[in-house]
């Protein structure tokens, strides 16, 4: 695996007043019940995870159940209450003031779901204010803004106000200025929720051939697992501030770990999700037909060509070697069989 | 016994008004009291009875206790003026630098603190006045009048009137439009033609100098409120005081820290403008969503960059409707103030009024009442402005208004000059019109008045006579009636069935203040007043308030007339009522009507339209009529905004009640008015004002106690 970016190490965070001596107490055995009698509440129970370079991390949960806290742990805009976190092996819960400004301002950009585009500066002013605050001098700060504006395509509306803009058209400042100072590290904070569903779609794809692009690396905060499922390479699935699951979109559609994961996925279109390589039979290579797919062609995509052929279709990777085998009722399988028995 | 179930509050205030009526009928006047009219405390009278305490001699009327409580708090007027005479003229004594006698000089700290402060504040004043209006001051201070008898061409010109006319006529466009500078410059030229220019500039003069430094402490100290609990909670109770204090009442200790004229006006100015101020500071900076707080941060703003380049400008409405309060205080305080002898309009205004000329006071009345709503309108219009674009446009585009001041300045010193051989050897009136020498309408009014008079006399005065002998003094009586103890049962039992233990608590210690000040008497008289005013003045505002509900365009007229009426500075209600009834009763109580309903009906229509529109679609869908509408869902739910709007009302309706004794009343007020002549008035003036400011805080706590009750319980917020 390549490195790690960021790490968190049992993270908690507990909102109330004697939150800390509490979770001492606890032994980092918190149970939300108990804290709340006593006038706690828990944001963030016990998450440990690592992204590496150029991942991106989908944190998926309903509303409330720790996900936006998780991330204000790790961007420090709220502190964590136990555990530790390590952006590029520096522990941020040890930075003073003076080396977390350093560390926004070079390594971390953010978006957030209300776009929160500051009113009295245009466009590109919006999007050169984290270089300006940097104290980048104003010409340079702005023909860079003026990149990152072509960048999301809003050409020839440099100098409009967020209030003349549309949703979709707010979000993509948003997202340009979080990108200005070329962060390694990306939050999105619910990005696309406050849209119509079909810009959320547009905004999804643009977003893809950025990320395609940049490859920083992501965590990424939705509700929608639909979403999730469309641009994560991992999604971490949270609840009452616990991370039920952590793994590709593959192996949660096919393995639920838990009741409530199942829930979720049991409405999910698996054709669109998986991927040849993870329904594949890698045993059997021989006694194959003409057809030959790839293993990371989406199922969907290619279901009608199998489905077509009555002997074992190969699976090749990227070099044209064989490296397995599909049925083809194997798909029939994957679409509309049962729960549990996918792989 | 099924209503006592069903009901359990309403037996409960039952009881309670009938323990009070028991009280009263209960405790007997004893046969010593008669109402204290004038100085009597201070008067050596064997009925009198004395007790010491701190070392202070208190004299009082050996009441029953139950009738009147003793004036246990007699000793703290006269504590508050030994203590400030004590920090003015005694404590820290330090050598300061004499510039005039070249030597040092042993004076008080504090004395000297005062003098540097108020010659800083004149020093600003006649700067923008010289501005204005011409003169030598400013430059002698640099400099030394032998000096500028060496070079006399120094001497400062003022600016020529039409100048100014053109300047704000210019900045209304700019903010607002045409509509607006077209009023800008006809207000100029009205009162210039009209020879109010001189005391216009003065007033001007006074607010340029008060506004922004108000402005400056305001937001500052907002803004450490909005950082932190323990500032924002040592402020707290001082913004209440302050917001329901009279301010007349804080007039008086302005005298004796900062003496008489327009400098101790200007500061005391600042100590009733601030407030607001910090309340809508505090008020915009917590209106900002967290996200962008958080884009800020993840910017990597440091504080000082988050608060000036995100916070600020992000809340900038707000802080510029609290600059818009701002100037419309200073500009009711530079009216007031004349009473401690600042100049202008006010001082123009007091002075007709004491010589009983109406057509000179309602001219200087009108002056006031156009600046006023020319400033609010100016104000607003830059509040509600949004930030444009100019990058593109050209050079002349960006600089228009500059440019056409400039032309304008060009001109009027033209004119100013071409002036000088059309009007040889009398006034240039293209450069300046003298008080007092433009057009007068006085003499018009004046002749009106006497005709009114002269014509209506035997109504009025059958009215008067009327109102006075079977309304006004009966319920004076009635109030006066009322007994310490048993009023002060009456509210802490009001107090606990609102708000529970705690309202208690802090309606009796308010309550018990002004029952132990040597004031009770006035102070019931003064409620009387008020609550005279506040019913009639709700059952108008009520009423004008449905009524105009009904149509979209009267509700938004009816909500522009009280904006338009609000902006007036007190005082000025007094001219037109003077005018028809004299000086009597009747006069100030009319003018609280008036004052006092403009938030009655602000409150009613803005309660009625911030009833849902679902609701409105929902009910009539059930099929209901208008009046069932009206009477089920829209004032129930109405209601607790029209609670909102009597507890203005009571505060507004006090403050003129004060205002009033300046006509001869016998409340509270007459006292701060006389203690504005006395030279140990300090004290009094003070601890009257904290009772008037009290009296509304009551009625402040209990409200808004219920209003949060209701509001929860309806779950509207």
């Amino acid at each position: 695996m390549s490195e790690t970016v960021i790490k968190c190490e049992s993270v908690y965070k507990i909102f109330g007043e004697n939150a800390k001596k509490m979770l001492e107490e606890s032994n980092g055995n918190v149970d939300a019940k108990t804290f709340q009698e006593r006038g706690c509440i828990v944001g963030v129970n016990n998450a440990s995870f690592e992204v590496a370079k150029g991942e991106m991390l989908v944190v998926m949960g309903l509303s409330g159940s720790g996900k936006s806290t998780l991330l204000r742990c790790i961007s420090r805009l709220t502190d964590a209450t136990g555990g530790k976190i390590f952006i590029e092996g520096q522990d941020l819960l040890e930075l003073n003031n003076k080396e977390l400004i350093e560390l926004r301002r070079n390594k971390m950009g953010m978006v957030f779901q209300s776009f929160a585009l500051l009113p009295h500066k245009t466009v590109v002013e919006n999007i050169a204010f984290p270089l300006q605050i940097k104290g980048t001098n104003t010409e340079e700060s702005i023909s860079r803004a003026m990149e990152m504006v072509k960048l999301v395509g809003l050409d020839g509306r440099e100098n409009y106000f967020p209030r003349e803009l549309s949703g979709g058209q707010q979000q993509r400042v948003g997202i340009a200025r979080s990108l200005a100072v070329e962060p390694d590290i990306w939050f999105l904070d619910e990005p696309f929720s406050a849209l119509d569903p079909l810009i959320r779609k547009e905004m999804q794809d643009e977003f893809l051939r950025l990320q395609e692009k940049l490859q920083k690396t992501i965590m990424f905060i939705t509700h929608d697992f639909d979403e999730a499922l469309k641009l994560a390479d991992r999604i971490a699935i949270m609840k009452d501030g616990i991370i039920e699951q952590l793994d590709t979109p593959a192996n949660i559609v096919l393995n639920p770990a838990t009741e409530y994961v199942r829930k979720f996925t049991e409405e999910v279109p698996r054709e669109k999700v998986l991927i040849i390589e993870d329904v594949m039979d890698a045993s059997s290579k021989d006694n194959l037909g003409d057809l030959k797919v790839s293993k990371d062609e989406i199922i969907e995509n290619v279901a009608e060509k199998i489905l077509t052929q009555e002997k074992l279709v190969g699976v090749v990777d990227s070099n044209n070697n064989i490296v397995g085998s599909i049925k083809p009722s194997k798909i029939i399988d994957t679409v509309f069989g049962g729960r549990k028995n996918g792989s | 016994m099924e209503y006592l179930k069903k009901y359990p509050k309403l037996f409960q205030w039952l009881f309670l008004l009938i323990v009070f009526f028991a009280l009263c009928f209960a405790i007997d006047v004893p046969e010593t009291y008669k109402f204290i009219r004038g100085q009597a405390e201070f008067v050596k009278d064997p009925n009198q009875s004395v007790y010491f305490f701190l070392g202070k001699e208190v004299r009082y009327y050996a009441f029953d206790v139950f009738w009147r409580l003793p004036p246990l708090l007699g000793w703290l007027p006269i504590w508050i003026n030994d203590s400030l005479f004590f920090l003015m003229n005694e404590w820290m004594p330090m050598e300061f630098w004499n510039e005039d006698t070249q030597e040092f000089k042993t004076r008080p700290l504090l004395l000297e603190i005062s003098r540097n402060l108020t010659s800083f504040m004149t020093f600003l004043i006649e700067l923008i006045r010289e501005i204005l209006l011409g003169g030598l001051e400013t430059i002698v201070a640099f400099t030394s009048w032998d000096f500028i008898d060496a070079y006399p061409w120094l001497e400062l010109p003022g600016l020529p009137w039409t100048i100014v006319a053109a300047g704000a006529a210019i900045l209304s466009y700019k903010l607002s439009g045409k509509g607006l500078a077209l009023f800008a410059g006809l207000t100029m030229i009205y009162i210039s033609i009209f020879g109010q220019w001189k005391p216009s500039m003065q007033t001007l003069s006074f607010i340029l100098v008060a506004a922004p430094l108000s402005f400056i402490f305001g937001l500052g100290l907002g803004i450490a409120a909005y950082k932190s609990k323990r500032v924002e909670k040592a402020l707290y109770p001082i913004l209440l005081v302050m917001q329901t204090m009279p301010q007349y009442a804080v007039l008086v200790p302005a005298l004796v820290l900062f003496g008489v004229g327009d400098h101790a006006a200007v500061i005391i100015t600042m100590v009733v403008a601030v407030p607001p101020m910090i309340l809508l500071t505090i008020l915009g900076l917590r209106a900002i969503p967290p996200e962008v707080i958080e884009a800020g941060r993840m910017s990597g703003c440091t504080n000082w960059q988050l608060m000036f380049k995100v916070l600020i400008p992000t809340a900038r409405r707000d802080i510029l409707i609290g600059v818009n309060q701002v100037i419309m205080v200073c500009f009711s305080m530079a009216v007031i103030s004349a009473f401690i002898g600042a100049k202008g309009l006010g001082f123009n205004l007091l002075l007709a009024l004491n010589q009983l000329n109406i057509g000179l006071a309602l001219e200087a009345g009108l002056c006031i009442s156009l600046i006023a709503i020319l400033l609010d309108k100016m104000s607003l219009a830059w509040a509600n402005k949004q930030t444009d674009y100019f990058g593109n446009l050209t050079f002349f585009q960006r600089n228009k208004n500059v440019i056409f001041f400039a032309a304008s300045f060009v001109i009027g010193i033209i004119f100013a000059y071409v002036g000088t051989f059309i009007f040889k050897g009398s006034f240039n009136y293209l450069f300046e019109i003298p008080h007092n020498k433009g057009i007068s309408t006085a003499d018009f009014w004046n002749k009106g008045v006497d005709w009114i008079f002269d014509t209506f006399f035997v109504y009025i005065k059958a009215f008067n006579t009327w109102l006075i002998q079977d309304v006004l003094q009966p319920m004076r009586a009635l109030y006066l009636r009322m007994p310490a103890v048993a009023t002060l049962v009456l509210a802490v039992g009001a107090g606990y069935l609102i708000g529970g233990v705690r309202s208690a608590l802090v309606v009796a210690a308010l309550t018990l203040f002004i029952a132990l000040s040597p004031w009770w008497d006035r102070a019931l008289v003064t409620l009387y007043m008020a609550t005279f005013g506040v019913v009639i003045s709700c059952l108008i505002g009520f009423t004008v308030g449905t009524l105009c509900f009904q149509n979209k365009k009267s509700a938004a007229f009816m909500l522009g007339v009280c904006d338009i009426f609000q902006t007036f500075p007190s005082f000025v209600y007094l001219i037109p009522v003077m005018m028809l009834f004299g000086i009597t009763d009747t006069s100030v109580l009319i003018a609280v009507i008036v004052y006092a309903t403009i938030p009655a009906t602000r409150y009613t229509i803005e309660g009625l339209r911030s009833v849902p529109v679902g609701l409105h679609e929902a009910a009539t869908m059930s099929g209901v009529n208008k009046f069932q509408r009206l009477t089920k869902i829209e004032f129930p739910l109405a209601f607790p905004h029209m609670m909102l709007g009597l507890n203005q009302t009571i505060v507004f309706a006090l403050f003129m009640v004060i205002i009033g004794a300046f006509i001869g009343t016998e409340d509270l007020g007459q006292y701060i008015l006389k203690a504005l002549s006395d030279k140990n008035g300090a004290g009094i003036g003070l601890t009257l004002g904290i009772c008037v400011a009290f009296i509304g805080l009551i009625f402040d706590n209990l409200i808004r106690t219920w209003v949060g009750k209701r509001k929860k319980h309806l779950g509207i917020d």
